[in-house]
C-alpha cells in the first residue's frame, strides 16, 4: 500500500466522475494525434505525389518572345547550357480523338520519341520510335477508355491518322511538367508533321544531382538571357518548398486545435480533482494528523491526476492508432502514411500531452489539499 | 521528565472583534503511565489545549515539551512527525480512512513511518490486542459498528508505540455499554502496557478511570 495505491483507489472510489475525466483526455489525445497525423500524411501525400519532379527545372518562353514558342535553335542552346543533364523539348495541344465509332478530345503530348523513355516509365507495351506511327495513353485515360476501346493495340484517329497505341504509362500523379495520366503521348516527328509545326512550348530539364539544380537555372539564364529575357526557368523544387511550408503550417494548425481540445480536458481534470480535494477536506485532516506530511499529500493527489492522465492516454493511444487509420485513408487516400515514424510520433506526442495536462491541471488542487490547515480540515464536516 | 509539560502557556486567537484568549499561563505536566481527564465547559480553551498536545498547534507564548520535544520553533513538518511517530490520535468521530481496509488502517502509520517489513503482522497483532477478529480486518470501516471501529482508531493509534494516547471524546459516538467497553480497553492499555492516556471529555463518569481531572475554566486551568 503507498500512496499511489490510495491515489488508485480514490480514482476507482467515483467511477463515473473519473471516467468522464478520462474521456475527457482521450478525446484530447485523439484529437491532437489524428489531427497531426492527418497534417503528416498530407504533407507526406504531397511529397509523394511531387518528389519525382523535385529535380526537374521548366524552362519556358519568356512571354512575348517567337510567339511563345522555343525555335529548333533555342532548344539546341538549352541543351548545351545544361551540359552533362539531359533538356526534353515538348509541345502539347488539345485534339479530337476517335477510337472506332466513340469521339472525344484528349490531351496530347509531342515529345521527340528517344527523350520518351528518359521521362515517362511504362506500364504494358513499348515506347513509340520516331519512324513509326505509334503512340503512349496514360494510366488513367487507358483506366477510364477501356471500353471505348482505347487499349495497348488499339487505333486512335487523331485529325485524319490513325496511330496505334503501342504502350500504355504508369500512373505518374500531378507534377509541374507534364500530365500525362489523362494525355496520349506522341512522338514528336509525328506531331511535326502531321501539324505542321517545328518549334516546342516548353524545355524540361531533370537535373541528374538536385544540388546542382541552382548552377544549371543560372547557366541556362545566363546563356538563354544574355540581352532580353527569352526564357523563364521555373525550379520545381522552390515550387516543392512552399508546399512543403504551407502543409506544414497546416500540420500545426490541425494539432493547435487538438491541444485546445485537450485544454478543454485538463480544465475537466482540475475540476474533477478540486472537487475530490473538497469532498475530502475531512479526510486530509485525518491523514495529516496522524502524520502525513504535506508533501506526502501533495504526492497523493498529484499520483490521482497521473492515473487519470495515463489511463486517458493509453486508451486515446490506442484509439488514435484507429481515426488516425480511418483519417489517412479518407483524406490521403492511403493508410501506409500511418506507419510512417513521424505519424506515429504524433500519437505518442498527443499521449504525453494529455499525461502532462492531466498532471499540470491536478497541481493546484494537490497543493491547496496539502496546504489545507490539519485543524480546520478535522472539523469539517 | 513528563511525557507532556506546559510552563506558562498562551495562546490568542487574533480576530477582526479583538483577540480571543484561549489560554491564558497555562501551566502542568503529564508523567508517563498517567490517566489523565481534561474537562472543562465548552469554550474553556479545551481543544486548543489538545491541539497544543497533538502538535496540531503551537503557543503564542510559553515553553510546550512534547517527548522530550520542544514544539514552539518547529516548522510543518517537524510537527508532523512529532504526530507520527509520538503521538496516538483517537478521535470522536473515529475518523478512519474510509479507501483503506481495517488492517490497512492501522498499518497506514507504520508505512508513513517508511518501516518495509511486517508492517501486516504488527498491524494484526496490534488489532488482536484491541479486540478486532481476524475475520475483520478485510473490511472497509464503514462495515463495522461504531465500537468496532473505535477498536481499529485505537489500534492505529497505537500502532507506531507513540509516547501517549490523546484521546477526544473517545466515547461521544456510542453508546454507553460501547463506550464503557472502549473505556476498559483504554484503561487496560494504561494499567497493563503502561501507555499515557489524555483524554477529553464532558462526560463526569470518566472520573472513575483517571488518575486525575485538569479542570480548564476560561482558558486557566481551575
Amino acid at each position: 500500500m503507498t500512496f499511489f495505491d490510495l491515489a488508485r483507489r480514490n480514482v476507482t472510489r467515483h467511477w463515473l466522475r473519473s471516467s468522464l475525466a478520462v474521456i475527457g483526455i482521450v478525446i484530447g489525445v485523439i484529437a491532437i494525434a489524428s489531427l497531426g497525423i492527418m497534417g503528416n500524411s498530407i504533407s507526406l501525400m504531397f511529397g509523394d505525389m511531387v518528389s519525382d519532379v523535385g529535380d526537374t527545372l521548366i524552362v519556358t518562353p519568356a512571354t512575348g518572345v517567337g510567339g511563345g514558342k522555343f525555335t529548333e535553335r533555342q532548344v539546341t542552346d538549352i541543351t548545351r547550357a545544361v551540359g552533362s543533364n539531359i533538356a526534353i523539348p515538348f509541345s502539347s495541344t488539345a485534339d479530337r480523338i476517335s477510337v472506332g465509332e466513340k469521339e472525344s478530345v484528349a490531351m496530347i503530348y509531342a515529345i521527340p520519341a528517344e527523350d520518351i523513355p528518359l521521362l515517362l516509365e511504362r506500364e504494358s507495351g513499348a515506347y513509340p520510335k520516331d519512324t513509326g506511327a505509334g503512340c503512349l495513353i496514360g494510366s488513367q485515360l487507358a483506366a477510364n477508355s477501356r471500353e471505348n476501346g482505347l487499349k495497348l493495340g488499339a487505333r486512335v484517329r487523331i485529325g485524319g491518322e490513325t496511330l496505334r497505341v503501342v504502350g500504355v504509362l504508369k500512373e505518374r500523379g500531378m507534377g509541374f511538367d507534364i500530365n500525362p495520366d489523362y494525355a496520349i503521348i506522341v512522338p514528336y516527328s509525328w506531331y511535326s508533321s502531321h501539324y505542321d509545326e517545328d518549334n516546342y512550348d516548353q524545355v524540361i530539364v531533370k537535373v541528374r544531382n538536385v544540388d546542382d539544380i541552382d548552377a544549371v537555372k543560372e547557366s541556362i539564364e545566363q546563356r538563354m538571357n544574355r540581352r532580353e529575357d527569352v526564357v523563364n526557368v521555373m525550379d520545381t523544387r522552390g515550387i516543392l518548398e512552399s508546399i512543403f511550408a504551407a502543409t506544414e503550417s497546416i500540420t500545426v494548425f490541425l494539432a493547435g486545435i487538438g491541444a485546445i481540445s485537450l485544454l478543454v480536458a485538463g480544465v475537466s481534470i482540475l475540476n474533477v480533482m478540486l472537487m475530490s480535494v473538497t469532498e475530502r477536506i475531512k479526510e486530509i485532516g485525518v491523514l495529516r494528523s496522524i502524520g502525513t506530511r504535506r508533501s506526502e499529500v501533495m504526492r497523493m493527489f498529484i499520483y490521482e491526476a497521473l492515473v487519470l492522465g495515463f489511463a486517458g492516454a493509453a486508451i486515446g493511444g490506442v484509439l488514435s492508432f484507429f481515426t488516425g487509420y480511418v483519417v489517412t485513408a479518407v483524406f490521403a487516400g492511403n493508410a501506409d502514411y500511418l506507419f510512417h515514424p513521424a505519424s506515429l510520433l504524433y500519437i505518442v506526442f498527443g499521449m504525453a500531452f494529455g499525461v502532462i495536462t492531466s498532471v499540470a491541471s491536478g497541481f493546484y488542487p494537490a497543493w491547496k489539499a496539502a496546504q489545507l490547515n490539519p485543524i480546520q480540515a478535522l472539523r469539517h464536516e | 521528565m513528563p511525557v507532556i509539560s506546559f510552563e506558562n502557556v498562551t495562546k490568542v486567537y487574533p480576530l477582526p472583534a479583538g483577540d480571543v484568549v484561549a489560554l491564558d499561563g497555562v501551566d502542568l505536566a503529564i508523567e508517563e503511565g498517567e490517566f489523565v481527564l481534561i474537562m472543562g465547559p465548552s469554550g474553556s480553551g479545551k481543544s486548543t489545549l489538545l491541539n497544543i498536545m497533538g502538535s496540531l498547534d503551537v503557543p503564542t507564548s510559553g515553553e510546550v515539551m512534547i517527548a522530550e520535544k520542544r514544539i514552539s520553533r518547529m516548522d510543518d513538518d517537524d510537527l508532523t512527525l512529532l504526530r507520527r511517530d509520538h503521538i496516538g490520535f483517537v478521535f470522536q468521530q473515529f475518523n478512519l480512512i474510509p479507501l483503506l481496509s481495517v488492517v490497512e488502517n492501522v498499518e497506514y502509520p507504520l508505512i508513513l513511518k517508511g518501516r518495509q517489513n511486517d508492517t501486516r503482522e504488527r498491524a494484526q497483532e496490534v488489532l488482536e490486542a484491541v479486540g478486532i477478529a481476524e475475520t475483520h480486518f478485510t473490511h472497509k470501516p464503514g462495515e463495522l459498528s461504531g465500537g468496532q471501529q473505535q477498536r481499529v482508531a485505537i489500534a492505529r493509534a497505537l500502532v507506531n508505540d507513540p509516547a501517549f494516547l490523546l484521546c477526544d471524546e473517545p466515547t461521544g459516538n456510542l453508546d454507553s455499554k460501547t463506550g464503557t467497553a472502549i473505556m476498559d480497553l483504554l484503561d487496560r492499555m494504561n494499567h497493563e502496557e503502561g501507555k499515557t492516556v489524555v483524554m477529553v471529555t464532558h462526560d463526569p463518569r470518566m472520573t472513575d478511570y483517571a488518575d486525575r481531572t485538569i479542570r480548564l475554566v476560561d482558558g486557566r486551568i481551575a
